[in-house]
């Protein structure tokens, strides 16, 4: 009787998954990040340039509500700065990025990268003196300059679309990193009227115009193309990192968690038994 | 059953505060010497891992509670502050969100225990309904911290759970609108959602306290179903039944680590990430998976019974299939408590563990979702080529004359020799009717495995014949077909069946298996004491 049941439940399982095939958004493609793995960790270069390719494409419509500038520089950042001995000099020198060993974090207020990046930006902040909005450099405690003051002002500039916060785009999407790389990599090139053709958006047609072309984000490293490839990769690597900033230290802390509670689970297996020997059960 | 107490106070200290307050006697009593069975197996574990549970959930439930804004503009804000900012926030959220499932697992498991042994039989059926009030408690507080993070599950899920109480007569309105606080989910909701779930731990926590109580007083149940007949069955609770649940803990605890640590957001919906937004409806607004059954159960309910619309028979038949926990023994008529030895019941339990099972995942599936079908969706396509076209406009004296003056313009181009006739209306009693003169009538039959396909199919295929036709006549059939809504209308049905119908008549029929003799009779000495 069981297993008919379990039989007649495999069938319907399997019925189910045919039936959902029409009708919805492309599965996302597979790409093969970094991060993926249990124990696979932020390629730190990758972000830096995925950060250089939001604040030169994306920020100009999409904000980042959730995060400050300081982020970028607090352990597990991708400008987190450490002080190291050069090898050739002797001299301490700063670095923008996690040394292979050894090394001391500085603090993000005296990190060089993370206040320039900070002070390019122009904030619209209430000035100390008059009380009235003012314009001013950007400050490391400063959230993430908003392309627009609302929402209001945001439809109205995007033919009445909202272009959507992206503080934690990768987990708020069925797909995560895949979905946003593979939907920044999937135009067609087709569209109709103010809608791009993205077989990867669910109903096909996506407000937002193809935002990366070739070569528009010039990089400093010449060995890294600047292709839609590369730069949809990049700026995906960027927004996992910003949902999910302290991945690295959860998963190092889960192999310290998990291991000693196999070895405190082996012991009171030990105990158990011993205490147990002698009684019948 | 726990007899006198046998705790002697070693030291000044405790002789003086044993005269005083004797709580050091109360725990020994309870968890050092209480005489457990010494035939229990790993399925009597659970019980000390909801404690953990509770003890967990309440710890970093405070801790956030200091760094969460119950604010409809903030509260979204304040969570990812907890988890980027927080020194360790995101460990003590993930612990709280994920602790939630492992919560839920490990009462399910206890339960479906509780029911296998037949737990539930007397003496123990206070126990047993204290433990579905905890049950029910533990669903409201998840409930209510689900809301808590502002997401738009979150805004969704309460919307739709606090409109199902609507649905109840005369009482449902004003009870909708006293635990929103106003017409909608809003701020005053999230509020008192809020303190609600605050303070429902700590019921839940004194109810597990007259839990354990109940339990003590009548002592366990075992594996057997047969009491303890003498000392010589039981061993005191520490160590032996201690260090077993703190092993069996241990592995529970790796499972709920390797969750929290590697897939912290796997249990939840993507779309909780997004922030409440009231004026745009999820695609699919699911709970939690712990509880897609009773929203499978909910949903089951697409048809009207009688007066009872099918929201309202929903509502009812969800709360009636926990409710129907708390008379279970009385509804079980059979006096032997253990299935071991009962081998029709044992089958027509682990079907219903897999029927839970099942509608667990119907509740999580679009209800139209279509799990077999007899056929293909089919329309067939008729039109006529090579003839000519006329167009006459319709005039109907009124609104309500309007199919009349249709029915009578199109039998009298019918009458004219009209091979195919097509009303169009225009207004309220307004139109025009199509006809074609002679040609010939083709047809054409096209087939797709969905509704959508068969549209796009029906297309093409008007865009195939194109300007030949002048115009179509299409019939859709639809094949007969099995839905989720379907399935869970059939395993609703088993669920209720087992309580209502199988266990009260198989206790009275069945005929149980044998208890072996080295169960029957006591352990040592071969003569039986008499349960103390």
């Amino acid at each position: 009787m069981l297993r008919a049941l379990t039989a007649a439940a495999a069938v319907f399982v399997l019925g189910a998954g045919v039936a959902f095939a029409a009708g919805k958004a492309e599965h996302p493609h597979d790409h093969a990040f970094s991060f993926d793995s249990p124990v696979g960790s932020y390629d730190m270069a990758a972000v830096q340039r995925g950060f250089q390719v939001y604040q030169q494409v994306c920020s100009s419509c999409h904000s980042m509500d959730h995060l400050s500038y300081r982020h970028l520089g607090e352990q597990g950042g991708p400008f987190a700065a450490y002080l190291v001995r050069s090898h050739e000099t002797g001299e301490m020198e700063m670095v923008a990025r996690r040394p292979e060993h050894g090394g001391t974090f500085v603090d993000v207020t005296e990190n060089p990268w993370v206040r320039q990046i900070a002070s390019e930006q122009t904030i619209t902040a209430i000035d100390p003196n008059s009380g009235q909005l003012t314009d001013r450099p950007g400050r490391i405690s400063d959230r993430f300059r908003r392309p627009f003051p609302n929402e209001i002002a945001a439809r109205a500039s995007n033919g009445g679309a909202y272009p959507v916060d992206l503080s934690v785009i990768t987990s708020a999407r069925h797909g995560g990193a895949d979905y946003i790389y593979s939907l920044l990599t999937g135009y067609t090139g087709e569209s109709q009227g103010l809608l791009y053709e993205n077989p990867y958006f669910p109903g096909h047609l996506i407000a937002m115009p193809p935002p990366l072309g070739e070569g528009v984000v010039p990089y400093t490293d010449p060995n890294t193309p600047q292709t839609v490839e590369q730069y949809a990769a990049d700026v995906t690597h960027f927004l996992q990192w910003a949902a999910d900033p302290h991945m690295e230290e959860r998963k190092r802390l889960g192999i310290v968690v998990l291991g000693f509670l196999l070895v405190l689970t082996a012991l009171l297996y030990f105990a158990y038994k011993q205490v147990w020997r002698n009684e019948s059960h | 059953m726990s007899g006198p107490s046998t705790y002697e106070p070693k030291t000044a200290f405790t002789r003086w505060l044993d005269r005083r307050l004797p709580i050091v006697r109360l725990g020994y009593d309870s968890f050092v010497a209480y005489p457990t069975p010494r035939n229990l197996n790993y399925w009597w574990t659970f019980g000390a891992m909801l404690s953990l549970c509770l003890v967990v959930q309440i710890i970093t439930g405070v801790v956030l509670a200091m760094h969460y804004v119950p604010h409809i503009d903030m509260a979204f804000a304040s969570v990812q502050r907890i988890e980027r900012d927080v020194p360790f926030g995101w460990l003590i959220q993930n612990m709280h969100a994920v602790g939630a499932s492992m919560f839920f697992l490990a009462v399910y498991i206890h339960m479906f225990r509780g029911l296998y042994y037949g737990s539930y039989k007397a003496p123990r059926e206070l126990l047993w309904i204290l433990g579905c009030v905890i049950y029910l408690l533990m669903v409201a507080t998840a409930f209510l911290g689900y809301t808590l993070p502002w997401g738009q599950m979150s805004f969704w899920g309460a919307t739709v759970i606090t409109n199902l109480l609507g649905a109840l007569p005369l009482i449902g309105e004003p009870i909708k609108n006293w635990l929103m606080g106003g017409f909608s989910v809003d701020q005053p909701t999230l509020n008192r959602f809020f303190s609600l779930h605050y303070l429902l731990p700590f019921v839940i926590a004194g109810v597990v306290a007259l839990h354990v109580w109940a339990l003590h007083e009548a002592g366990q149940n075992n594996p057997a179903g047969v009491d303890v007949k003498s000392k010589a069955d039981t061993v005191p609770f520490t160590p032996h039944a201690t260090m077993k649940d703190l092993f069996a803990m241990g592995l529970f605890l790796i499972l709920f680590a390797t969750f929290i640590f590697y897939m912290p957001d796997a249990l939840g919906h993507a779309d909780n990430f997004i922030p409440a937004n009231p004026l745009q409806t999820p695609p699919e607004i699911v709970p939690e998976w712990y509880l897609l059954p009773f929203y499978a159960i909910l949903r089951a309910f697409d048809f009207n019974i009688g007066p009872i619309d099918s929201k309202l028979a929903g509502v009812l038949a969800m709360f009636a299939s926990i409710g129907i926990l708390f008379i279970l023994p009385w509804l079980d008529t059979s006096r032997v408590r253990s299935m071991r030895y009962r081998p029709i019941a044992r089958q027509f339990f682990l079907i219903f563990v897999v029927v839970c099972i099942f509608l667990g995942w119907c509740g999580g599936q679009n209800p139209g979702n279509i799990l077999a079908k007899a056929g293909p969706f089919s329309a067939t396509l008729e039109w006529v080529e090579g003839g000519t076209v006329s167009q006459v406009p319709i005039q109907a004296a009124g609104e309500s004359q309007w199919q009349e003056a249709a029915d009578t313009a199109e039998s009298a181009a019918r009458e004219q020799g009209a091979t195919m006739t097509a009303v169009s209306r225009t207004g309220a009693s307004t139109g025009s009717i199509r006809a074609v003169a002679g040609g010939a009538v083709q047809s054409r039959v096209v087939t797709a495995e969905t509704a959508d396909a068969l549209e796009t199919a029906i297309g093409a295929a008007k865009v195939e014949v194109g300007q030949a036709a002048p115009f179509f006549t299409v019939e859709r059939r639809v094949p007969p077909m099995f839905t989720v809504t379907n399935f869970s209308q059939v395993l609703t049905l088993y669920y209720f069946l087992f309580f209502l119908v199988i266990l009260p008549l198989l206790g009275l029929r069945e005929k149980p298996g044998r208890v072996p003799d080295t169960i029957a009779k006591p352990v040592i000495d071969g003569k039986a004491q008499g349960a103390s």
